[in-house]
């Protein structure tokens, strides 16, 4: 079985979650069938040199289906956006290493900001009532996937940066009282990096998924480097092969 | 059936089809997709004596038509090299290619003189590479320091030696001519040619390197020429490379003047991209009754 492969996908769904935000349904039999939560695949954008990495949000094996929620952030994903059910996406999946989730009895923290969350939904599923979100957003409509995380069982809390909905402040303002055994992260540096100092404070473990900009997806490039902590001191790693998931305490938060 | 095997400086190839250095790693990766045997062969990422870090990230850049690099020769070092990835290169039925760079002449005589040693079919010399600081890409820029360079290893180097050149020249013909009278036996051409971009938001540049290379389709024109041109001076072999994404790239690029091709950033859109060209290239031969690629080297008609 290959680890990864190109894939011409029919969309069956691509809707706005929330402004400038899409939700996108494609089926893909093959790379559901090995996909695991918080890896990504490389999506083609025709006319583009580079594809555009993005992260996987759900998987269904049965239905051979792959879900990704992503907001529209320049030329690419903007075509991505425009795509409709019935066109043909090519995929290039699944890829790195996801979330390692190990004993599903634990209690996770999941904790996102913005269009960080999206790949903490997968990982939610074997937790369930075990598991709660601590998410950030810009502002209320930018508010995502909250409904999908409570169907699963899922405590929620929400914070955002204007105070419209939820609480006004941090992500890791929503923490102090909730027990956990291990703790999810995806979103911003800034947010991972508090949220990785908080796991630590309480001796917990907690892994991270980090973004760089990347060309081949697969580790042959070199593009996407990223500092990491080794036995004998820093060293560049790659987010596409070595992540996008990290254990946090093998970052270096600064350069 | 059309013949694909091409010889370049007595070393045969399969297919002219080879992967560019820095965009194929060491072949492990891609080897998901098809057996590498599919190529002709593979350059390997650029070598140094020692390992390299590489430059901070970002390292990537997107750009019309291409992308920037600044990745600065990660790699882990000749020797390692050579005892983890060229046995298990070795086996996979396809050219041998180490690329080489250095800060200075005795770097590059000393690895070449250790690559001789071992089963490797081929060295290219790197002397064009825009993100380092020292060295690299400064030997590639006059007559002078291109031929000094290239009699230098050709010295060590017991293999057949191709020299890369750089397209940030103003005289591509001229360096072609000095390192072929210098001793090189085969020239790879294009590397990148040195941009950057700028965030407008941050104004700060994307690259953290602030200049990189740009590799990809906007290259291919400016490659073209300069293969063009350099054949005109040159008896030994030309491999080009700069932006080749279809197969009709490939068929340009041989009529040019080179002898084969070596793909690069193409593959990171479509891995598969050496398959579809080798197929569109035998059709292309076969259609128009020409009985080997080597045949169509050099054929344009040229006003
Ligand atoms: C592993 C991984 C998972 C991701 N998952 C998601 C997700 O689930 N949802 C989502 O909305 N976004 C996700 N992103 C970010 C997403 O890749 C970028 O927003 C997207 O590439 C922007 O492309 P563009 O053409 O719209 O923007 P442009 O700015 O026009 O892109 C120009 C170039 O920069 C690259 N680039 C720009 N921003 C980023 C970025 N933040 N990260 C990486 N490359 C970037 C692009 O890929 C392209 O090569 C993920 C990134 C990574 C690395
Ligand atoms: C990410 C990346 C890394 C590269 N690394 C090397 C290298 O180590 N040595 C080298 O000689 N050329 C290197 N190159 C240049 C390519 O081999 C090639 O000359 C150039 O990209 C033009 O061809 P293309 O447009 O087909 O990619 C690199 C190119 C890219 C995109
Ligand atoms: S994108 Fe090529 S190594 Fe990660």
């Amino acid at each position: 079985m290959k680890p990864y492969d190109t894939f011409d996908c029919a969309v069956l769904q691509n809707r706005e979650l929330a402004p400038g935000f899409f939700d996108l349904t494609v089926s893909c039999l093959q790379a559901a069938q090995t996909a695991r939560a918080g890896q990504f695949a490389q999506l083609m954008v025709p006319g583009k040199t580079l594809r555009r990495p993005i992260s996987i949000c759900e998987i269904d094996r049965n239905q051979g289906t792959l879900r990704f929620v992503f907001g529209v952030r320049g030329g690419g994903t903007l075509q991505l956006s425009r795509l409709k059910a019935g066109d043909q996406v090519n995929l290039l999946a699944p890829l790195g290493n996801g979330f390692n989730l190990g004993d599903t009895s634990r209690r996770v923290l999941l904790a996102g900001g913005g269009i960080g969350v999206p790949p903490l939904l997968e990982a939610a599923k074997p937790f369930g009532k075990r598991a709660v979100l601590t998410a950030g957003f810009r502002s209320r409509d930018a508010v995502i996937l909250k409904e999908d995380f409570e169907k699963l069982g899922c405590g929620v809390r929400i914070a955002t940066d204007d105070g419209s909905f939820g609480h006004h402040g941090l992500v890791t303002d929503l923490v102090e009282d909730i027990p956990f055994d291990v703790v999810f992260a995806c979103g911003p540096k800034p947010m991972l990096r508090a949220v990785a100092a908080l796991a630590h404070r309480r001796g917990v473990p907690c892994f991270v998924s980090m973004e760089e900009r990347m060309a081949c997806g697969i580790g042959a490039c070199l593009g996407c480097a990223i500092q990491l902590q080794g036995e004998n001191g820093p060293y560049y790693g790659h987010v596409c092969k070595d992540g996008p998931v990290f254990p946090a305490e093998t970052i270096v938060w600064e350069e | 059936m059309a013949e694909l095997e091409v010889q370049i400086a007595g070393v045969s190839f399969k297919n002219p089809l080879i992967a560019a250095s820095g965009t194929f790693g060491f072949g492990h990766e891609f080897q998901a997709f098809y057996p590498l045997s599919t190529l002709g062969g593979i350059s390997c990422k650029g070598l140094t004596l020692e390992e390299r870090p590489g430059n901070p990230p970002p390292r990537i850049a997107e750009t019309p038509g291409g992308m920037l690099n600044s990745v600065g020769l990660q790699n882990p070092g000749v020797e390692h090299f050579i005892r983890e990835d060229l046995p298990w290169l070795k086996r996979q039925g396809t050219g041998v290619i180490a690329n080489i760079a250095g800060n200075t002449p005795e770097d590059y005589c000393a690895m070449a003189e250790r690559l001789s040693e071992e089963p490797v079919d081929m060295i290219e010399l790197n002397i064009s590479c825009p993100n380092v600081k020292q060295g690299g890409a400064a030997f590639g820029t006059s007559c002078e320091s291109a031929a000094s360079i290239t009699s230098a290893v050709r010295r060590h180097c017991k293999k057949p030696l191709m020299v890369k050149l750089s397209p940030n020249v103003a005289d591509i013909g001229g360096i072609a001519a000095a390192v072929e009278d210098a001793g090189a036996d085969a020239i790879s051409m294009i590397n990148t040619l040195t941009g950057m971009r700028i965030d407008i938001r941050t104004r700060r540049p994307i690259l953290k390197n602030n200049t990189g290379g740009l590799s990809g389709p906007a290259l291919l024109p400016v490659a073209l020429r300069m293969v063009w041109q350099a054949s005109s001076r040159v008896k030994i072999p030309i491999v080009g490379l700069g932006g080749i994404s279809t197969w009709q790239d490939v068929v340009e690029m041989l009529l040019a003047g080179a002898s084969a091709v070596q793909i690069g950033t193409v593959l990171f859109s479509d891995p598969y991209a050496p398959v579809k060209m080798l197929k569109g290239l035998e059709t292309y031969l076969e259609e128009n009754h020409v009985g080997s690629a080597a045949e169509l080297t050099g054929r344009v008609r040229s006003w």
